[in-house]
């Protein structure tokens, strides 16, 4: 692939990049279908439920029927809604999530983009999506549609901050913005990889990646007790596909970057364990995070958005900042 | 020039987190609420109305839909209201049935409570945790009367049904199991840093103002009046038991949740004490006339319903239906201190302090 990116563009070269991205949409389809399913039977087991059981063996083609029952629900739009930003809302959510996607790098040869601004650009991409979750607020005319997207405006820009922040300790650590470079920085076994010279870091990323995600305690935006279902509560059919979609594909995105930003992303925790391939340990930890997820969300209650604020803006950031000079005069005194 | 505007918001009828049909208007400056005027009647259903044509015991059925989640103690207060009037014994056995089964249904109806309002501060899964341990209960009660929710169980002067063989041995084991789930609760919630500062010094008010609101119940209790009816004015047979009444001292949301489920533990207390002393056998109806005709007078009773004090004011003109009926429903009283709590809170606020009140709107209602 980066050999290919650096050719002259030609039919051949246009064919494999087409290809390769919608098969990359097919597996992140995938991953969402059995990220949904996965979450309602893990979350089910901790609640002494089933989960889905029904549809298909073991219930597996739950979330098939799910998006297909929305798919062909009505699709409605309210009439005093601002009809243009209502319809652009949930593309501009759901596009950056998953133009984030080509950044990340799964093992040694297998990546899209080899960004040297790869971190950067994840990060700025990601950006937008708050926008969409404004505009889809605000478009629709409803009051709690209205506090939901507010909620999600406030949050978003004040854990993008300490996320960023946090995240500047790996580069200074690495030295560079390129994900690949980053990984290829922690091999030789787990004692080298990221989260532990950046335990805090890694604590102030994960905590922010989870209200960056609007999940569990950090799910504000929809509160469900209070604001109904927050932004998305005028939308149905499609368009509210969207922005679960854009949800998930989230969770896809943060749970890569911390595999690839902390734990070492495709290499083995134990250098005899190498001869395992790159892909199987990336997916195992992928999975881990993504389940550390699941396990928060049938734990935890729900924060308070003052307390919110005061959290992101007073305990994080601050910390952020710390880890950042105690990571500086680190490198300063031994590399 | 940035102007801003007061947002209206309507909270409710149909609303997840107002626990039936409750209605609520606030006014918001931002997220804070400036005013808020409760609507309640939705569920009104003339509860009150209706028994002035019914015959005593057809009344019993109807008390079962006030309070739906505890309808035991609804059972009870009318039941007690025409016993008190009529000046009947009741059998031993009875007293004991009554009694085990108003303590269950008090378990259950604030499992009922923790687990719903953990739901509103946002966490999912004590609610099925909750309804895991509730449903143990309503099988029980299931087993004893064939009714889940409804019971209809008990009537003027004893109670209907007989324990089914092997009832009280059931009871017995529950006992146990509530207890160690309870600790589970303990560990799982109780201190979780996220649910502390969500309720810890929300909805505060001082005994004073409970007083003067006449607040009952855990709402009461939370700001360390210790006034509990089971113990203040005994009814039932429940100057028998050891127990204790649990009370704070902040007055605040965090009091009222440990209260209630402290109530579960004294609960479980009373049910221990109560299965070993249940008498072998005896009769479960006392000597009832065929046509229950109380005679002319007055009489008001009242008891401690998991909620608060559940009163029942009954005139006799010595008929068979009563010639006027009046209850005093906790959920109904204890809820008109809200527009007070809830000016200057958040809207999140707003659910965690209505949460902590714990009405059942079938009995705002009524």
């Amino acid at each position: 692939m980066g050999a290919m990116l650096a050719e002259s563009l030609t039919w051949k070269n246009f064919a494999v990049f087409l290809l390769s991205s919608v098969v990359l949409l097919l597996i992140v389809l995938g991953f969402v279908t059995y990220a949904i399913y996965f979450e309602r039977k893990v979350i089910g087991w901790m609640q002494g439920r089933i989960g889905p059981n029904r549809v298909g063996p073991f219930g597996l083609l739950q979330t098939v029927a799910d998006v297909l029952k929305l798919l062909i629900k009505e699709d409605t739009i309210p009439r005093k809604a601002d009809r243009e930003l209502f319809i652009l809302a949930p593309v501009l959510t759901f596009v950056p999530a998953f133009a984030v996607l080509a950044a990340i790098p799964y093992t040694e040869k297998l990546y899209f983009a080899d960004l040297n601004v790869g971190l950067l650009y994840y990060v700025a991409l990601s950006g937008i999506s708050t926008i969409g979750i404004v505009l889809g607020g605000w478009a629709s005319n409803n009051k709690y549609a209205l506090l939901g997207g507010m909620r999600s405006a406030a949050q978003m820009i004040s854990y993008e901050v300490p996320l960023v922040i946090s995240v500047t300790g790996v580069i200074l650590l690495s030295g560079s913005l390129n994900l690949r470079t980053i990984v290829q920085g922690q091999a030789g076994g787990f004692w080298e990889w990221n989260f532990i010279p950046q335990i805090i870091g890694f604590v102030v990323f994960l905590i922010a990646a989870v209200s960056e995600l609007n999940r569990t305690p950090f799910d504000l935006p929809e509160a469900e007790s209070e604001l109904v279902a927050g932004y998305h509560v005028e939308y149905s059919g499609f368009r509210f596909a969207f922005f679960m979609l854009a949800e998930y594909v989230y969770v896809y995105a943060i749970a890569a970057l911390t595999t690839v930003l902390y734990l070492g992303g495709w290499y083995a925790p134990f250098p005899f364990l190498d001869f395992i391939p790159g892909i199987l340990w990336f997916l195992l930890k992928f999975s881990a995070v993504v389940f550390f997820l699941f396990w928060l969300r049938a734990t935890m209650p729900r924060i308070r958005v003052d307390q919110l604020m005061g959290l992101g803006w007073k305990a994080l950031l601050p910390l952020a900042l710390v880890n950042i000079f105690l990571t500086a005069v680190w490198v300063e005194i031994f590399r | 020039m940035i102007r801003t505007e007061e947002l209206l918001l309507n909270v409710g009828p149909q609303h997840p987190s107002t626990h039936g049909v409750f209605r609520i208007i606030v006014k918001l400056d931002g997220e804070i609420i400036t005013e808020a005027t409760p609507v309640m009647g939705y569920l009104h259903r003339g509860t009150e109305k209706l028994a002035e044509n019914l015959t005593y015991t057809q009344i019993i059925p109807y008390t079962d839909r006030m309070d739906y989640v505890s309808a035991m103690t609804n059972n009870y207060v009318i039941c007690h209201a025409v016993e008190k009037l009529m000046q009947l014994e009741i059998p031993e056995r009875a007293q004991f049935l009554r009694l085990i089964v108003m303590e269950l249904q008090r378990i259950a109806s604030h499992l009922v409570w923790w687990g719903t309002y953990l739901l509103d501060i946002g966490a999912m899964s004590p609610f099925l945790y909750a309804f895991r341990e509730r449903e143990m209960i309503i099988n029980l009660f299931n087993e004893l009367c064939g009714a889940r929710l409804t019971y209809n169980y008990m009537r003027v002067g004893g109670v209907k049904w007989d324990a089914p063989e092997g009832w009280i041995d059931k009871v017995r084991e529950f006992i146990p199991y509530m207890k160690t789930k309870l600790e589970e609760y303990h560990d799982l919630v109780s201190g979780n840093e996220i649910f502390l500062a969500r309720i810890k010094g929300v909805g505060k008010y001082d005994a004073q103002t409970a007083i003067d609101y006449g607040l009952s119940g855990a709402n009461l209790r939370c700001t360390g009046v210790k006034w509990d009816l089971r113990k203040d004015e005994p009814y039932c047979i429940y100057d028998r038991f050891e127990f204790d009444v649990p009370v704070g001292s902040n007055g605040d949301c965090y009091d009222r949740y440990l209260i209630r489920l402290e109530e579960i533990r004294q609960s479980l207390r009373i049910l221990e004490q109560a299965v070993e002393q249940f008498p072998e056998e005896g009769e479960i109806m006392g000597k009832v006339p065929r046509v229950i005709r109380p005679p002319e007078g007055e009489v008001y009773a009242r008891i401690e319903s998991p909620r608060g004090e559940i009163g029942c004011y009954l005139v006799s003109k010595g008929k068979d239906k009563p010639y006027r009926l009046k209850f005093r429903r906790p959920s109904f009283v204890n809820l008109q201190i809200l527009p007070k709590l809830l000016v200057g809170e958040t809207m999140t606020n707003l659910i965690t302090i209505l949460g902590a009140i714990d009405i059942v709107v079938g009995e705002v209602d009524c």
